[in-house]
């Protein structure tokens, strides 16, 4: 027999009800509009993420499982939503100005974020290895459209087949595990999976699902040896894409992965975490020497974020409740700074045409010294130098690894962020002591300053009161363990 | 749930596979020993949709197939789903109702789209 449905107990999905219903809604919006209506429906996005965020605070954050607990609704949930509208806000706003600059202002481009979004909501709260995989879906498919948004620059083109072909393929893989842990637990839901593995004991078939299932995860926040398609797809879509493929979905994929290791696979984890030690630390070294070499800025931010997402697995193998705390902490910090750099990086124009090398950054502390010393900032901050946001990210994960006496892994990871440094400080470098080129054009929106400076601001200021974020997002990491 | 209960719950489908494969293969036994042979070219040759089955995969051919396909391809999934809800919409109740109508919204926005985009307009 069904259970008895009241709408009621559809609250807690409020926010993705009303993503729903604005996508659709800003699909025949844009179709009965010809001229501008990028530019509106942008606003439009912003202002409904903005309304998602405000039903997101206003609903309960108490763990409450929807739908036959295909849906999860607790803190965990609850503040990666934040995080990922707060990204979303940012992505679309930093891209207003780009997609008029560089003719690519059609409607769909909102209406694909919107969606994306959505997906991401439902892969932090999906309970159930079918709501996982339809909600990463929706997010990913969404995302390969955007890749390849400037359909008739052929860079473009190839980042969208490429994110496709190779995301198809990370799927097939996600879905072979989920088949496999599917036969060997006989369930679907996690709490089931959870009670079916609850003696400890995993067999060799259910081990190799969930190799699997991390597998196919691990492409999707880029971890090596999975990242192939990271720099190329980074470098070819529009960078207004870029930034939001930098900013947002890899926190939805980290929480996904998060919630799924220590929920269902929990009572298993020496099982996952060799694997999530592999993965990290060769993420965090690809991510540290690949950069060395790069001279495009977009491509230098693919391998910076490849090692990020390394540091941050470092937390998810310590496997701790203080470990996933500072994953999330981690991946909060690593938004605003990607936010606030892409900014700058969208802002690299000169007489109307976009550069993207980092020789053309040359000599900006004296055409412009404000961007130049914004830049100079956020640099140090994710090179991680002591007073500004970003070591404190890396020194809460480190922390956590050695307290589960991942020492070996801690002391790598140490030293790949110093060799990650070098590149940070040569964009320094060359902004502060190579000679001045032209000056880059001035006419930045209203809402990209506005991110650029919020997230300054953010990384400048997160010591005075870092007592909020981080109480905020060690509760969220509680509620992973509470079940 | 014991393991044994969960694999017997499959017999069915062993021995659906266990009748497919003997169907088959008695069929074509019985037709290489009770039917009359006469091959010619064509009927030797493999039948691919009009293609050329041995030719290079990388031919072009009018994107318009693709919109045409995929639109088959969603109204086909649309009436798969369908019949089930239709058959079983006593138990589902109103709650079953509703889904599929909103499903069905959001097909027909889909579909609005496509229609305002041209995919259905062939010239």
């Amino acid at each position: 027999m069904m259970p008895v449905f009241s709408w009621a107990s559809l609250s807690p999905a409020l926010p993705e009800l009303f993503l729903v219903m604005l996508g659709m809604v800003m699909v025949l919006a844009g179709l009965s509009q010809s001229e501008g209506a990028a530019r509106s429906l942008c606003r439009v996005a912003i202002g409904g993420f903005a309304l998602a965020l405000m039903m997101l605070l206003g609903v309960n954050w108490d763990s409450a499982p929807v739908m036959n607990g295909m849906f999860v609704m607790d803190h965990f949930a609850g503040f990666m939503k934040l995080l990922i509208l707060l990204g979303l806000m940012a992505a679309v706003a930093l891209s207003v100005r780009y997609l008029e600059q560089e003719e690519i202002d059609r409607f769909e481009y909102p209406i694909l974020i919107v969606f994306a979004g959505l997906g991401m909501m439902l892969m932090v709260s999906a309970h159930n290895l079918l709501a996982m995989y339809v909600g990463l879906e929706l997010q990913s498919l969404s995302l390969y459209v955007l890749a390849a948004f400037r359909r008739n620059h052929s860079k473009s083109s190839e980042a969208g087949m490429k994110y496709f072909v190779l995301g198809a393929l990370a799927s097939g893989m996600l879905l072979f595990g989920a088949s496999l842990v599917y036969g060997y637990t006989g369930a679907l839901g996690f709490d089931a999976i959870s009670h079916a593995l609850a003696g400890g004991k995993a067999g060799a078939g259910l081990v190799i699902g969930l190799v699997f299932l991390l597998v196919g995860l691990a492409f999707k926040v880029s971890a090596v040896p999975f990242h192939m398609w990271t720099p190329d797809v980074y470098e070819g879509a529009p960078t207004s894409v870029t930034a939001l493929f930098a900013i947002v979905p890899k926190i939805a994929a980290m929480g996904l992965l998060m919630r799924l290791l220590t929920e269902p696979f929990g009572s298993i984890m020496p099982e996952w975490q060799q694997v999530v030690w592999v993965l990290s630390l060769a993420s965090m070294a690809v991510g540290a020497f690949a950069g060395l070499v790069q001279n495009n800025i977009k491509r230098l931010l693919a391998y910076s974020s490849i090692g990020n997402m390394g540091y941050a697995l470092v937390g998810v193998a310590a496997g701790t409740a203080s470990g996933m705390g500072a994953v999330i902490l981690y991946l909060a910090i690593y938004m605003i700074m990607a936010a606030g750099t892409f900014g700058i990086v969208l802002s690299m124009r000169r007489g109307g045409r976009a550069y993207e090398d980092i020789e053309d950054l040359s000599g900006l502390s004296r055409t412009n010294p404000l961007m130049a010393w914004t830049l100079a900032f956020l640099m140090f901050s994710m090179s991680g130098i002591p007073p500004l946001a970003g070591f404190f990210g890396k020194l809460f994960i480190f922390q956590a690894a050695i307290a589960s006496q991942f020492y070996v892994l801690a002391v790598l990871g140490v030293l790949c962020s110093v060799v990650a440094a070098y590149y940070y400080l040569r964009v320094i470098k060359v902004m502060f002591f190579d000679d001045p080129l032209d000056a880059l054009d001035s006419d930045l929106g209203f809402s990209l300053r506005a991110v650029v400076f919020l997230s300054i601001a953010f990384v400048l200021f997160f010591i005075f009161s870092p007592d909020t974020l981080v109480e905020t997002s060690r509760n969220a990491a509680a509620a992973l363990f509470a079940g | 749930m014991a393991s044994e209960q969960f694999l017997a719950d499959y017999l069915p489908i062993l021995v659906f596979l266990v009748i497919a494969a003997g169907l088959s293969c008695l069929m074509i036994v019985a037709s290489l020993i009770v039917g009359k042979q006469r091959p010619d070219k064509e009927k030797l040759s493999a039948y691919e949709c009009g293609f050329d089955a041995f030719d290079d995969a990388r031919s072009k051919f009018d994107v318009r197939f693709y919109l045409v396909s995929i639109l088959f391809i969603i109204f086909d999934l649309e009436i798969a789903f369908l019949f089930p809800w239709a058959v079983a919409l006593k138990e589902i109740g109103a709650f079953g109702f509703w889904s599929m109508m909103a499903f069905l919204g959001v097909l027909t926005v889909g579909f609005i789209y496509e229609w305002k985009k041209g995919a259905l307009e062939w010239e």
